[in-house]
């Protein structure tokens, strides 16, 4: 499936299937994220699915 | 899985506790935890003008929406927003324009301070002949005119959106450095000891993360399309970022460790260095407080701004 990266403003193609699994093969630190499923807010512990829209936006702020 | 407090969804999972929270659990746990910050710490006195430093960034958006939200009722507060409007293409007039559009919908008054008109060049034109990292002469001129035009409105606090993320990369910055004169300065409510040449800061988000602050601004609507900015190089804060983040996945809990005793040693250090206090002189030429006989400020202005 693929996510979107705000911090990098791409989308990838990924092969995990939960989205603790994502995180790793992204090597993204779940507290760097906030994770979006079709724009409401979730945690890295929720179910998802090959249809659903997921977004990474970055929390880091730029001043 | 479900809200650990009813049976919604959800939205987010605290790291300093077993927690996860549903989307209204969740901003319940987040406003009530930024009023018992000004509670605790005394940030709020009656009849206080509170100029509040916003950027159109989540931290200093969801700082004015909340404190509006709090005190906006009361009659004798008064609420005024600053922007600095540092001159950088592409990024500042972009959420400038955001925020005098927020500012117009809660009704507080929003006071723009450009560098260009203070300084005579914008922080682009500046960087064309400046080599050194942007973010260091962009704090120092910053911070004085965020004092120098608060001082201006007559402000009796200065609130800015500092949250946890922020507090415990300083606090670890000047533990690494050996700067703990500079660590005495941090907290809630910062400063040494009363200086009429200071406007007093406050920092209501100072309990909570990032994380928790982008969620809540998510969560509240109130995230623009914010980006980084462009000129951000802070490689030694991104250093520290990087390894207390690496720290808090690895040991829930790590950030508010930190700063939690930090908070504890506060006190002796602020009596150790309040010694010191009397040493802020003021400026010879712009008359605003600095350590040495010309503020970081204006020997910019000479010898890089002019030239």
């Amino acid at each position: 499936m693929k996510v979107y990266l705000e911090k990098t403003n791409e989308y990838k193609e990924v092969r995990s299937k939960t989205l603790k699994e994502i995180l790793k093969e992204l090597n993204i630190n779940p507290t760097t994220v906030i994770i979006t499923k079709n724009n409401e807010l979730i945690t890295e512990d929720s179910n998802i699915k090959e249809t659903d829209e997921i977004k990474f936006l970055s929390v880091i702020s730029g001043g | 899985m479900s809200c650990k407090k009813c049976i919604e969804s959800p939205v987010i999972k605290l790291t300093n506790s077993p927690v996860s929270l549903c989307k209204s659990c969740f901003i319940k746990y987040f406003e009530k935890k930024v009023k018992k910050t000004i509670s605790d710490y005394k940030l709020i006195d009656k009849n206080d003008h509170i100029v509040i430093a916003v950027s159109g960034g989540k931290d200093s958006t969801s700082l004015l929406y909340l404190i509006k939200k709090i005190v906006g009722e009361r009659k004798d507060i008064k609420i005024t927003a600053l922007a600095i409007d540092e001159g950088i293409h592409n990024y500042r007039d972009e959420s400038l324009e955001f925020l005098k559009g927020f500012c117009k919908k809660l009704k507080v008054n929003l006071k723009i301070v450009s560098y260009k008109e203070e300084f005579g060049k914008s922080l682009d034109e500046i960087l064309k002949t400046y080599k050194g990292i942007p973010c260091s002469i962009c704090g120092v001129l910053r911070r004085y005119l965020l004092n120098k035009k608060a001082k201006e409105l007559k402000a009796t606090k200065l609130a800015t959106g500092h949250n946890l993320d922020d507090e415990a990369q300083s606090i670890m910055m000047n533990y690494c450095r050996n700067n703990m004169a500079i660590s005495a300065r941090l907290g809630p409510l910062t400063g040494i000891k009363k200086d009429e040449r200071f406007i007093p800061r406050i920092k209501p988000l100072y309990f909570l993360t990032e994380k928790e602050v982008t969620s809540y601004a998510f969560l509240k609507g109130l995230m623009d399309n914010f980006k980084e900015c462009p000129n951000s190089q802070q490689a030694y804060r991104n250093n520290i970022r990087e390894m207390i983040n690496d720290l808090e996945l690895k040991i829930p809990g790590t950030k508010h460790s930190i700063v939690n005793s930090f908070l504890e040693i506060l006190p002796l250090l602020k009596e150790e260095y309040s010694k010191d206090s009397k040493l802020i002189k003021s400026c010879l030429k712009c008359m605003e407080p600095c350590s040495q006989e010309i503020c970081k400020t204006c020997i910019y202005i000479e010898t890089v701004i002019k030239s």
